[in-house]
């Protein structure tokens, strides 16, 4: 099986670069994995890279959400990047971008 | 008076390996159509917000070991039309008003967000949605395709 995710960790922050298409059915496998490391690394940090995706839906906006909840736990505020038109829509729809412990990079 | 083109029908066990089959197929059954970039984006992603309802909701009581299914059935038209319907023999849902609120969900705290619907609403160009309780649910949404 494919790896879903890539890590790497690096001055408190955290970066997983997201190399699948996310919809529920990949996103629970993913949400797990990237806990795992979220929990192990305890970064100010934690940067979802999407430059990789080239398909979302609003399970990608469940997981989102999910991790900036998690991430609030240890300390880490969230960061996404590496955002398509189609998924920027998606995420502007959503209004995630108004969530305190998120912020979006194009 | 628009005439039909072409018509497809699927029937797929509900299982998650089988979003991103529903719509996959969905957009080569369009590319007839030349759509954009954006419209098959669109499409999609509202087809994938369809089959996961299907998925985690309409079926979540089912005994193991039994399967439910997602009913699929699209058409193209000769005015650049595609209607996509989405349906399934699941629990249904009590109010289908409080279902479509953004941000309504019962699915699992923090890992679902309640947009499906807004997200099936927006992306195409009508939506509609009929429920019978312990019955099931039908999605019906169509999409113009620029011409």
């Amino acid at each position: 099986m494919k790896e879903e995710v890539d890590f790497s960790f690096a001055g408190r922050v955290l970066t997983v670069r997201i190399k699948c298409e996310i919809d529920h059915h990949t996103a629970r496998r993913m949400r797990d994995k990237i806990d795992e490391k979220l929990y192990a690394t305890k970064p100010e940090l934690l940067v979802l890279d999407f430059s990789e995706v080239r398909f979302m839906d609003s399970s990608g906006l469940g997981l989102i959400i999910g991790r900036s909840q998690k991430g609030a736990l240890v300390g880490a505020s969230v960061r996404l990047c590496g955002l398509s038109d189609t998924l920027y829509k998606l995420i502007r729809l959503s209004g995630i971008e108004k969530v305190k412990n998120i912020t979006v990079l194009r | 008076m628009k005439r039909i083109i072409n018509e497809i029908k699927l029937r797929l066990p509900a299982k998650s390996v089988n979003e991103a089959v529903a719509r996959s197929v969905i957009s080569a059954f369009m590319a007839e159509l030349n759509p954009t970039i954006d419209e098959l984006g669109d499409v999609r992603c509202a087809v994938s917000e369809a089959v996961t309802n299907c998925i985690v909701h309409a079926y979540r009581d089912l005994p193991d070991g039994v399967d439910g299914y997602v009913y699929i059935s699209a058409r193209l038209y000769d005015n650049r039309e595609l209607s996509v319907e989405i349906s399934d023999n699941g629990c249904g849902i009590e109010d289908v008003t409080l279902a479509r609120t953004p941000a309504y969900t019962t699915g699992e705290l923090g890992e679902r967000c309640g947009m499906g619907f807004l997200v099936m609403e927006s992306f195409m160009d009508s939506l509609s949605v009929k429920s019978r309780l312990h019955k099931g649910t039908t999605v019906l949404m169509r999409k113009n395709l620029k011409p």
